[in-house]
């Protein structure tokens, strides 16, 4: 073993990190190299130094109370229970889940939405005053009213003859648009006939759908879509729908 | 609450008795009494908050690995250009052509101390965790993540440093 080997080790020696063999081969190299030997002897001279107690920094006496208060702080804002929040997390986050799904899968189809649309529409039409903009049994009134006021011409038609008068005209809004309401009326019965464009809808069937008591018919004919809304029973109602079919 | 005892028992009796241990550390790392006391209160807080990452062996090393690391977060966000790593200097050959014995006598206390603070700051902790709180290589080697030929080579050099400077040699 030469010094220049030695020299990196002498310090591990003097700490007695050295395991026993390498320990062995310094202390034989030292006792023939007084370089070495003395490296070793300051070394243990400068430990002493350093151990002698000078060096060490004595924390001032307010810093235990500084640190205490520090942490006395931080549990009284932070006193939180991660364990029960993260149990609370978790919760919540599979009861939004849930309730997603829930919503997905009960999401109404859009065809029920604009039912229901129709439906709170009629509702707000027999309040006093919400029934019709134009007040006419004669349909060389009603149908000139829409015009201007709507970007299609609803085909308007007196059925006064099969019992069902026509009592007037407004506009109203349904699925996002405005539309031409009829007001029909057979006996007591009103009837809210809902009737807008829809150009690339095929010929369909008239479905009935009955909301909160309330009958709803649905269909589409000729590019228009239409939408009949009263409490007048189901089958005197499709009667009427054929009539505006025709 | 949950291990809110337990954890204010594991405080009193294994964290705040290591408080000189502690700010020692700390002062020397940042060398000002005023930053060593915020870095203290910090490790403090941090040891808090982190106490479940104590696996129950030695609290001291635990707790002063704490402070290092805050003390490295602390220098690197107020004092720029300090973290002085000096890897690469050849000072343990020149070391050797001063065979001049160094007696504990002419060790002036201050002298030693302005040699330690003049140290770079990785000689200076092994320096201080070494020769003042007595920590073997392998717990050093713990608490500053750095290999155990890391830990030996920081200490050898820091030695041949603290004695060129001590002998009036340039360090």
């Amino acid at each position: 073993m030469n010094c220049e080997d030695t020299q990196v080790l002498l310090s591990a020696y003097v700490d007695g990190e050295l395991d026993l063999v390498r320990s062995l081969e310094i202390e034989k190299h030292i006792e023939t190299c007084p370089a070495c030997a003395l490296t070793v002897q300051n070394q243990q001279t400068l430990g002493a130094a350093l151990r002698a107690g000078s060096l060490y920094h004595r924390p001032p006496q307010h810093i235990e109370e500084r640190v205490r208060a520090a942490m006395r702080s931080q549990t009284r804002t932070k006193r939180i229970n991660w364990p029960i929040l993260a149990v609370a997390a978790s919760l919540l986050l599979a009861g939004v889940f849930v309730d997603r799904m829930v919503r997905f899968a009960s999401r109404p189809a859009p065809q029920t939405l604009v039912a229901q649309e129709v439906l709170d529409s009629h509702l707000r039409s027999l309040m006093p005053g919400h029934l019709a903009d134009v007040q006419s049994s004669d349909r060389h009134t009603v149908k000139p009213w829409f015009s201007g006021k709507l970007d299609f011409s609803p085909p308007v038609a007196d059925f006064a003859a099969e019992g069902f008068p026509l009592t007037g005209g407004r506009l109203d809004s349904v699925n996002g648009r405005t539309v031409a309401v009829l007001v029909y009326q057979r006996h007591q019965h009103l009837i809210n006939a809902y009737v807008w464009p829809s150009p690339n809808s095929a010929n369909s069937s008239v479905t009935a759908t009955t909301l909160q008591g309330y009958n709803i018919l649905h269909w589409t004919h000729a590019g228009l879509e239409w939408w009949l809304a009263s409490d007048l029973n189901t089958q005197e109602l499709e009667g009427f729908a054929n009539q505006l079919i025709q | 609450m949950y291990g809110s005892a337990r954890r204010e028992q594991f405080f009193e009796t294994h964290v705040v008795p290591h408080m000189g241990a502690a700010y020692n550390l700390a002062r020397w790392l940042t060398r000002n009494d005023h930053d060593a006391e915020d870095v203290v209160q910090e490790a403090y807080l941090r040891a808090f908050r982190f106490w479940e990452s104590f696996r129950g062996a030695d609290a001291r090393a635990w707790l002063l690995a704490i402070v290092r690391n805050t003390c490295f977060t602390w220098l690197q966000q107020n004092r720029k250009p300090s973290l002085e790593l000096v890897e690469d200097m050849p000072d343990l050959k020149s070391a050797q052509a001063n065979p001049e014995a160094l007696l504990l006598a002419n060790v002036d206390a201050e002298m030693l101390r302005r040699a330690v603070e003049e140290l770079p700051l990785e000689f200076r902790e092994a320096i201080v965790l070494r020769e003042l709180e007595g920590f073997s290589y392998k717990e050093i080697s713990s608490i500053t993540s750095a290999p155990i030929g890391t830990v030996m080579s920081r200490l050898a050099r820091a030695r041949t440093r603290l004695q060129k400077a001590l002998q009036g040699g340039a360090a």
